[in-house]
């Protein structure tokens, strides 16, 4: 069984050896590259090292900042809002798991069982896009609006009580809570795990399946030792691609949470936009980075997937 | 028991379904409430049912204004970054060239970066610059942000291709243009509109950058989310509305085109 796992066959139909041998100018590849990467060397890398050197800058805004090494930054801004970095990946980690445990479903349903309806569905899980996630991520005010049904609904089941005890809600209110932000953040970054999934469950082949049937494997069994191992590669991309954005989102936080729901993306965009203390957001934003980049790479890692672009 | 039974086989299609549900249900209350009539500045209540807004979409000021705005920012970085996407797409397909794994890394971390943080970054450097915020500030930081997803649209397509096609022409005397666009292009055209559609879709709807590199310019997300905080007039949801059925039409209209061709080649 173990044989499975670790080398999956070869489904996907191979591509065919896409190098044949060249017989134009060698140097078409760098005009070709030079104008697009030459505009992210300037308007990506670049800023990237300016912000770098703004974080270690001391000055104020009316007398001009200055690089001088400050390295105290870093630790001042760790040191004043841990809060708000815990909540992010908190926040993040937990609307992943569940856009994972909501999305599956669905990429499946997609895949394998809507039959003649797989374009409709598809077609009704990327349309919501074009309407603004700005006014959509309103709409939640209105549906979990107190007194409401689903807040009512949620009492009446005693979820409430449960969320409650758990910190995650106040009384008898959703919105303004922990809950109503991450509900937030799993709506809005929903699509971007069940297009991942759904790229790699489609490559399934079918006939995978009925073997695992005639070799007497439960519907379960095969979907845990066929379907969710060959699965992998778009459930790796999908978790990253959820949980980037989400980590450094502050829309849901603002719309829908308090001031005791802000993630480090609220501090960046406040530091920045209204109390213009930029070597403290520039900081704020690099250690957001750099931490965003090592757990992606230790994730990716593990998970042994190469293939993310 | 065969209701069990039925439950346990379709058990995953409920569960789909259910998500799908959670997916919409925000585009429900968005249409629902294009025809509410508030009492107070939000729209968050239902009072009574009004065709107030959908008679008169521009009704609120700037609104139509920051509607545009964010067209024409839209359009602009679609065609720039689908340009500077597809060469690059062609470049790491079709060609060796040193620096591979740089070019590649270069194009991954935008798409694997949190917003704000190239947000915050590019604002460091238009700052620095002295750069003056606004319309062209915004189109910059949208074709940086954009060109990633156009690659990667448009390299799935052209590395899918056969080679043998393009050899097949330059055998049969076509000239290298020639080549590419009666030949080359067309077949890369399908991955080339998705990238484009995908750019146009993000910069449309992009707020976490253009709020920090905007300067006064007002697009739509950046008009709502000021709404969020002094009253949401009632037109958002007919824009919100209008904007979701034309999406729907525009990719069943798209889908019926592509069947036809299919049709006909058949």
């Amino acid at each position: 069984m173990s044989t499975l796992t670790e080398a999956p066959p070869p489904l996907a139909p191979q591509a065919p050896d896409p190098r044949p041998p060249k017989r134009r100018g060698r140097w078409t590849p760098y005009w070709l590259l030079l104008p697009g990467i030459l505009w992210l060397i300037v308007f990506f890398a670049l800023p990237m090292i300016y912000q770098a050197s703004t974080s270690v800058q001391t000055g104020s805004l009316e007398e001009g900042y200055k690089v001088t090494w400050h390295f105290a930054a870093y630790w001042d801004a760790l040191s004043a809002y841990w809060p708000q970095f815990v909540r992010s990946v908190l926040y993040a980690g937990t609307a992943t798991i569940l856009c994972l445990l909501l999305g599956y479903p669905l990429a499946y349903l997609i895949a394998f069982r809507a039959g003649r309806w797989r374009n409709l569905i598809m077609i009704l899980v990327i349309a919501p896009f074009f309407t603004s996630f700005l006014i959509r991520t309103l709409a939640w005010k209105t549906i979990l609006a107190d007194g409401g049904p689903v807040v009512g609904a949620l009492n009446t089941l005693h979820v409430l009580d449960v969320t409650n005890w758990l910190g995650w809600t106040a009384g008898d209110r959703v919105l303004a809570t922990p809950l109503a932000v991450v509900c937030g953040l799993t709506y809005n970054f929903l699509p971007f795990m069940i297009l991942p999934l759904y790229t790699s469950l489609e490559r399934i082949d079918g006939r995978l399946h009925e073997a695992a049937g005639d070799l007497y494997a439960r519907p379960w069994t095969t979907f845990r030792k066929v379907t969710f191992p060959l699965s992998m590669p778009g459930v790796v991309s999908g978790t990253l691609l959820t949980f980037i954005p989400a980590a450094g989102d502050y829309v849901n936080a603002d719309l829908l949470g308090s001031t005791d729901t802000r993630m480090v993306g609220n501090v960046i965009q406040t530091q920045f936009l209204r109390v213009l203390d930029y070597p403290t957001a520039a900081a704020l934003s690099f250690i957001l980075m750099a931490a965003i980049l090592l757990m992606v790479t230790l994730y990716i890692r593990r998970s042994g997937t190469e293939d993310l672009v | 028991m065969p209701f069990v039974n039925w439950l346990k086989r379709n058990l995953v299609v409920l569960a789909g379904l259910l998500t799908l549900g959670y997916l919409l249900l925000p585009n429900i209350i968005v249409t629902v409430f294009s025809f509410n009539k508030p009492k107070g500045r939000f729209n968050y209540e239902w009072q009574q049912f009004s065709l107030d807004a959908w008679k008169d979409p521009c009704g609120v000021s700037d609104l139509c204004g920051s509607l545009s705005v964010s067209l024409q920012i839209a359009f602009w970085a679609t065609l720039g970054a689908t340009l500077l996407g597809t060469l690059i797409a062609f470049a790491l397909v079709r060609y060796r060239f040193r620096a591979r794994g740089a070019v590649n890394s270069l194009i991954f971390l935008p798409m694997a970066m949190p917003e704000v943080v190239m947000a915050a970054s590019l604002l460091t450097l238009f700052l620095n610059m002295g750069a003056q915020l606004g319309f062209w500030t915004i189109l910059i930081a949208h074709i940086m942000f954009c060109l990633s997803f156009v690659v990667t649209a448009v390299k799935a397509r052209v590395m899918s291709m056969d080679p043998k096609l393009e050899e097949a022409a330059r055998d049969l005397y076509a000239g290298p243009f020639q080549t590419f666009f009666r030949v080359t292009l067309p077949i890369a055209a399908p991955g080339i509109a998705a990238g484009a559609m995908l750019a146009f879709a993000l910069s449309f709807d992009d707020f976490i950058i253009t709020n920090f590199n905007a300067g006064s310019t007002v697009t739509f997300p950046m008009f709502v989310w000021g709404s969020a905080q002094r009253g949401t007039p009632v037109q958002i949801n007919v824009i919100g509305t209008a904007m979701f059925v034309v999406a729907v039409l525009f990719v069943l209209a798209s889908m019926a085109v592509g069947n036809r061709r299919n049709r006909q080649k058949a």
